[in-house]
Formats: structure tokens, sequence, C-alpha cells
């Protein structure tokens, strides 16, 4: 089956890669700039969710127990944007940096020089937004939002935090071109783009909001900036200003951004189910219409996360009602997916698991949003437990379980070696288990009106808070399973051998699996002249 | 689109991780600085030339690349994707300060006055655009009006436009001539607004009582004007840059990216200009 490998190994220039640690500062390979995001996005998940365990061990009881509250909320704010900024994103730029050329058959990303750049402009930029721990005043504690004025007491760690997300901006957008120029310029010939995997199609619409939406944070923190050292008044009502124009600015990038985070997501999960339900993807163009128009709608419906705050009735009917209608595309995602499974010839390896409960998990995630976006019944949910169960739900066994799926799905590609299933198939059930164990009862804690972002809570909540702290402990501890899966399956010793096509028939479903396992590290020198069109 | 045997693929670059330790280096120093540490100053003058070392060592780097024919079509269609989603995420960055203008004049300053908070706050408070708020913070000033400097800054800017238009024409034709006079003309423009703009800073400092601190009229006003002189600023370097480089004899009507890339963007400075003009002093 290789015959496109053995052409790829006579073609290219016969330069492999560098030896020695310089190799990995310098490298304009996207296969090695791939790896690096997702290593980072590792540690970087591993880092957010040691902070994710401080708070649920704060929680674990009422009273207070380990931190301090100034400390607890820095927790909450920094959890966030590690996660966000460091782990979630910089994952599904790894896996778009692995596996976009590869999937359209071009020989490397189309600006391989600015790749490197926004790698390590986001190592800076995370770098800066953790030195705000050590600082006096502590690290950002006003929420991940920097609402102002609150935001505009935080210590030494204000200008930190915003120059942080001046570099993370530099770097996504960055990322975000690179990678619609290689989308729409690299493709081999035959690769048109009603034919592309929907992880490139997902990636192509991601790229766009992230240009359209990281200036607008940029220019937000800016003026935060500007308000606490230079004098000016825009969040400022005596001079005239408005605190809650930062909110409007703010949401009108942090709503694109959290699909920013769920369309690679969608990508993916559409990319491993058809593989193992052996069947080609039910409705791919109607994926494709889908994920336009839930960007579409990103972009009107930002306020509903304002809804408590003050609004003409106009304002609040529109956001409820555009909001609502998310679920039809949404929907139609869900129904894809499970028509996808119908009477397929399905088998249950761990990529299939994990997005098989990223199907059912993320569609609970879903209702309880619909939930949310009756203005009249947010007046109730709003700040509470609930909607840290809701967002919680659309992103742990959502984003980061495909993100999971996703490495397993390829990491024999990319090794030559085949993971351990037993041990995968292992970390699975206690990541399903325990993710429920973890948010579940916060939609409880929510609507018997927990507010978000405390450290200590009245003694009705304290059964449900346990239960919630025990189920975080036995997720974040289950996660060490999948690092030695990864370091084991990389090391490979006594690892079965992957084959090229890797999972049964896979060769049929997209151009990675043509190549041989491990792939060279330059694969399409030349474009492919053939297309599988099986995820269609 | 592609036919990848002829796309150039560098295999590795040092500018990049360069470039990141400078802006790092900058941001840090910034920071420290606006907390009053005294070393602030020092690590932003660091960062600064560490990063004008880059940009000066990526670019050369760039334009040999490009003189020796190592750039295809194809990287070239890359190249001006690039600049054009650029172009597009600036776009938003001023849309941000162009939404905040909108909002305060039209909604947050109106709702202060009305008969909800105004009247139990601030009684005495009207909504009348320019405004320093119902603190009337940063004391009595004189909004600046559209017909003086603004406007020669107008007139200035749009024949720059022009100007950069017909050294393109000039490059087309193999008209080398026409191509640097076009850009000296362009070049000189744009310096000669910024010129002016920083006379009508000074102006606003020193005789009129505006200051970045006089309200949401004065911080409307010298954010969009300011992040726009700053992109004049860069811009006019950028194409500083292109001229010199058709001095040297760079460009062919077929493999211009550098040039072509500039001009975009210099018209695309040109456009917030007139969009200020409109909504800052006009209007």
């Amino acid at each position: 089956m290789s015959a496109v490998a053995v052409e790829n190994e006579h073609t290219h220039d016969a330069h492999g890669a560098e030896k020695g640690f310089l190799r990995w500062i310098v490298t304009t390979n996207h296969k090695d700039i791939g790896t690096m995001y997702l290593v980072f996005a590792l540690i970087m998940f591993f880092v957010g969710g040691t902070m994710a365990l401080i708070i649920r061990a704060e929680l674990f009881e009422p009273g207070m127990q380990f931190v301090d509250p100034q400390f607890f909320n820095s927790m909450t704010t920094m959890h966030a944007l590690v996660m966000v900024f460091g782990a979630v994103m910089p994952g599904f730029v790894g896996f778009a940096n692995w596996m976009i050329p590869m999937m359209i058959g071009a020989p490397d990303m189309a600006l391989p020089r600015m790749n490197n750049m926004s790698f390590w402009m986001l190592v800076a930029g995370m770098l800066l937004m953790a030195s705000t721990l050590f600082m006096e005043g502590g690290a950002p504690a006003a929420g991940w939002t920097f609402y102002p004025p609150l935001v505009l007491q935080t210590g030494n760690a204000l200008p930190f935090a915003v120059f942080a997300v001046h570099l993370l901006g530099i770097s996504s957008i960055m990322g975000a071109i690179n990678i619609i120029a290689t989308i729409l310029n690299m493709r081999a010939p035959k690769m048109t783009m009603m034919k592309m995997p929907l992880f490139v199609w997902t990636w192509l619409i991601t790229g766009f909001l992230l240009i359209a939406i990281m200036p607008v944070f940029a220019g937000a923190v800016t003026m935060l900036l500007t308000d606490r050292f230079f004098d000016t008044s825009f969040f400022d009502a005596a001079g005239g200003g408005d605190p809650v124009l930062y909110q409007h600015i703010f949401w009108f990038f942090g709503h694109p951004e959290v699909y920013v985070m769920i369309l690679p997501t969608f990508g993916i999960a559409s990319t491993i189910i058809p593989v193992f339900a052996r069947k080609p993807l039910f409705g791919y163009s109607s994926m494709v219409y889908a994920t336009i128009a839930i960007a579409f709608l990103s972009f009107i419906v930002w306020a509903h996360h304002m809804f408590t705050v003050g609004m003409p009735i106009a304002g609040e009917l529109f956001f409820m009602y555009t909001t609502m209608l998310i679920a039809i595309p949404t929907g139609v995602k869900v129904f894809n997916w499970t028509a996808t499974m119908w009477k397929g010839s399905m088998t249950f390896e761990t990529p299939m698991l994990f997005s098989i409960a990223f199907v059912v998990l993320f569609t609970m995630g879903g209702f309880t949003g619909v939930m949310m976006s009756l203005a009249p019944l947010d007046f109730q949910y709003h700040d509470t437990y609930f909607i840290v169960a809701h967002f919680h739900y659309t992103l742990v066994p959502a984003s980061v379980f495909i993100l999971m799926a996703g490495g397993y799905f390829w990491l024999p590609k990319w090794t030559g070696n085949m993971y351990d299933e037993k041990l995968a198939t292992l970390h699975f059930w206690l990541s399903a288990i325990s993710v429920n164990i973890l948010f579940f009862p916060q939609h409880f804690l929510g609507l018997a009106g927990m507010p978000r972002r405390i450290p200590d809570y009245a003694v009705q909540f304290a059964d449900w808070n346990m239960v919630s702290s025990i189920g975080a402990f036995i997720f974040g501890f289950s996660q060490l399973i999948f690092v030695y899966v990864v370091i084991k399956t990389i090391r490979g010793k006594n690892c079965e051998k992957a084959t090229d096509e890797v999972w049964e028939d896979a060769h049929k479903h997209g151009l990675e699996w043509t190549l041989s396992s491990p792939v060279p590290y330059h694969t399409f020198a030349t474009p492919p002249e053939k297309i599988p069109t099986e995820h269609l | 689109m592609s036919t990848n045997n002829d796309y150039y693929i560098p295999h590795q670059a040092t500018w990049p991780v360069v470039g990141v330790v400078g802006l790092v280096t900058l941001f840090a120093g910034f920071a420290n600085y606006l907390n009053g540490s005294s070393i602030g100053i020092g690590f932003m003058i660091v960062g600064l030339l560490i990063f004008i070392v880059m940009l000066a060592g990526w670019f050369t780097l760039q334009a040999n690349e490009s003189e020796t024919g190592m750039y295809s079509k194809s990287v070239g269609i890359s190249y001006r994707m690039g600049m054009m989603w650029f172009i597009f995420s600036e776009i938003m960055f001023f849309a941000v300060f162009f939404g905040t203008l909108w909002y305060t004049r039209n909604l947050s300053v109106p709702w202060l006055a009305d008969e909800v908070t105004g009247t139990t706050l601030w009684p005495s408070f009207e909504a009348v655009w320019p405004t320093n708020g119902p603190g009337e913070v940063g004391g009595e000033f004189e909004p600046m009006g559209a017909f003086g400097l603004p406007f020669i800054n107008t007139l200035l800017l749009l024949s720059s436009g022009v100007t950069c238009t017909w050294a393109h024409h000039g490059l087309l034709a193999k008209k080398r001539d026409q191509l640097i006079k076009g850009l000296i003309a362009t070049v000189s423009l744009g310096f000669l607004f910024v010129i002016l703009q920083a006379i009508e800073y000074h102006e606003a400092y020193t005789e009129m009582g505006l200051t970045l601190g006089s309200g949401i009229y004065g911080s409307t006003f010298f954010m969009l004007t300011g992040f726009h002189g700053l992109h004049v600023c860069i811009g006019a370097i950028i194409l500083t840059v292109v001229l010199f480089r058709s001095w040297k004899g760079h460009f062919t009507p077929e493999n211009h990216f550098a040039f072509e890339g500039a001009a975009w963007y210099w018209h695309f400075v040109d456009v917030v200009w007139l969009g200020l003009f409109v909504f800052v002093y006009l209007i």
C-alpha cells in the first residue's frame, strides 16, 4: 500500500531531522512544531489541572481549609487562562500542524518560519502569564474575563497579564493565518474544498474566528491598561465611560473564543467516528454548512453572557433568540454523528470510546446551554455553579476528551507504535465516570443557588461539593495514565508495531493513512494522485 | 494551487526566536516600568533593539531569497494571503475603538443623563458630545476641530494613496524612475502627516487642555488617532524599506510582493483615517 510513501522516500531532498536540542528551537517542520504544541499543551493541562485540584481541595468541605480567598480567586482565574490559552487551543493547533498538511497532501505549512514564531510566542506569553503568580499582589484574581473595575485593583500583575494576552493574541493570529493560507493555497490539485476532511474545514473556520476576535481582546485589555496607567476613562462612568462596555467587547471576543475550542473538536470527532463505524460520514456537506452557521451565529450572541447586567429589553430578546438558534446547526451535527454510527459495523477502540462519550456528554452540555439561553431563566442561573457545570461539560468531556481521542487515534501513525489498548481503555473509563462525578453534581449546586468563584459556602452545599471534589481527584490522577501510555508508545519498547493504515480500512478515509508508519520527516513532496473519499 | 516541488520550504529559522525574545523583553520591561521599577526602561530599550535587529535580519533574508528567485508563484500567493488576513486582524483591532466611540456617544453617555440614572446621580449632567463625563474628569478642554491640521492631514494621506498607486503603475510598466519618484512622494507625505499630527497633539496638550485624561472624549480621541498614527509610522517605515529596495533594483512586474503588501497596508491606513476624520473630527 505504501506506494505513495515509497515514492516520497525517493523524491524528497533526503533532509531528515537535525540532531540535538537546537533542532527544536529553530525548526520549521510542521511535524516538529506540531509535537512541540502538543507537548506544551499537555504540560499546561497538568498545570491548569493542578490549579483546579487546589480549587476542589478548598471546596471539599465548608470553611477555609488550605488557601486564602485572594489566592483562591487567583486560582480560578489562572486555571481558566491556562486551560483556554495554554492547553486546549495549543492542543488543537498542534493537531492542525501535524495533520492539516498530511490531510490535504501538502509538503508543509504555507509559512514555516512564522509557524515557528507562533509557537515560541505562545511559550513566551504563557511564561509572562505564569510569572504573575509570584508577584506582589498575586496573580490576577478577577476571573479570566478581567472585568473592570475589579480587575483594575490587581497588583503588579496587571500589566504583565495584559502583555501576556497581547503575546498570546499575536501567536494565535499568526497560527490562524498560517492555517488558512495552508488550507487555501497548499491543497493537492485534486483535493477540492468539498473533499477536505472535516478537521480541515473546521480549522479553516476556526482560523477565521481567531483572526477576527484576538485583536478585539487585545483592544479590550489595552483599554484596561490605559484606564489603570494613563488616566483614560473608557470603563469609568465619572469620565463618561461605561464598565458594561468592557463586558460587551470582552464577550464579542469571548463567545467566538469558546467556539474556537469546540469547532476543531467537532472536526476530529467527525474524522474518528466514520473510521470506527466503517461507514462514510453522514451528511458531509451539512456538516460543513453547520460549521459555517455556528461560526456566523457566534458573532451575534455575545450578550447572553450578560443578561443580568442591565440591557434594554430589545437587547435581551435579540440575544436570547439568536442564542437559541445555535441549537439548530449543533443539532444537525449531533444527529449526523449518530446517523454515521447507525447500522455501522462499529468497534470500540479508545479513540471511538472517547468520541462516543463526547457525542453524549457534549449534547448534555448543549442542553444546559439551551436552558440558559432563556433570559428569564438565566437570571437564576447566572454566576452559579450551574454555569460552571454547563461550560465544563462542553469543554472537558468534549474538547479535552477529543484531544485525548485524537492523540490515541494518530499516535500510532506518528510513532509507528501501537499504544497499550488495555491501559487506554482504563484511562477512558476512569475519565468518563469521574468526569460525571466531578461535574454532574455542580448542576444541583448551581440550581440550589451556590455562586461561582467562592472559597467557602453555606453548609447545605456540602454533600455535592464533596462528591464533586472526589470526582475531580479521580479525574485528575487518571490523566497520568494518558501520559504513561503516550511516553510508552513514543519509546516503543514492548509495543506492537502499527501497520501503515493503523485502523482497518483507514486509508479510505484520509490521506494521512496512505503514508507509512511512522510517517517520514517530510511527506507529500509531490502531491498525491488519489484522494480518499470515504469521509464524504 | 501548489504543485509542491517548487514550493520553497526553509529548513531552519533563527530569526523568529530572536523576535520572540526581543518582544517579550520589551513587554516585560514596559510592565516593570508601569509598576514603577527603575530597570523597566533598560529592558525596554534592549528588547526594542533586539526586535529591530530581528526585523532587519529577517527581512534582509527574505529580500535576498526573493531576489535569487527562490519564491514560486505559489509562495507569493501564501504571502499575499498572509498579508490580507493580517490587515483583516488590524481592521478588527480598529473596530474595537470605533465601536467604543459609537457605544459611548450613542448609548452610555445618554444613559448617564437619562431620567433614571442621571436625575438620581448627576442631575446637572447633560448628555452632549464631546464630554468628559459627569465627573468632568481632566477639567475643561476644547474639542479638536476638523478643519485645520486634520483636514490638511486628510489631503496629505489621500494624495499619498494616489502617489503610491502611481508608483505601482510605474513598477508594472517597468518605469523604475516613476516607481522611485512615486515612493519618495508617498513616504514624504506619510512622514509629513506624522509631523503635523505631532504638532496637533502638542497644541491639544499645551493650549486646548485636551489630554488622554479628558474623560471619554480625550480617551477615544487619543486612542483612535494615536493607534492610527502609530500605523502610519509603521507603514511609512515599510515603504521606506521598499523605496531602498527599489533603488537597489529589486522587484519585477511579476515578483514584487513586498511592494504590494506595503501598498495594501498603506491603503488600509488611509481608509482608517477617513473613518477617523468623519467619526472623530467631523461629526
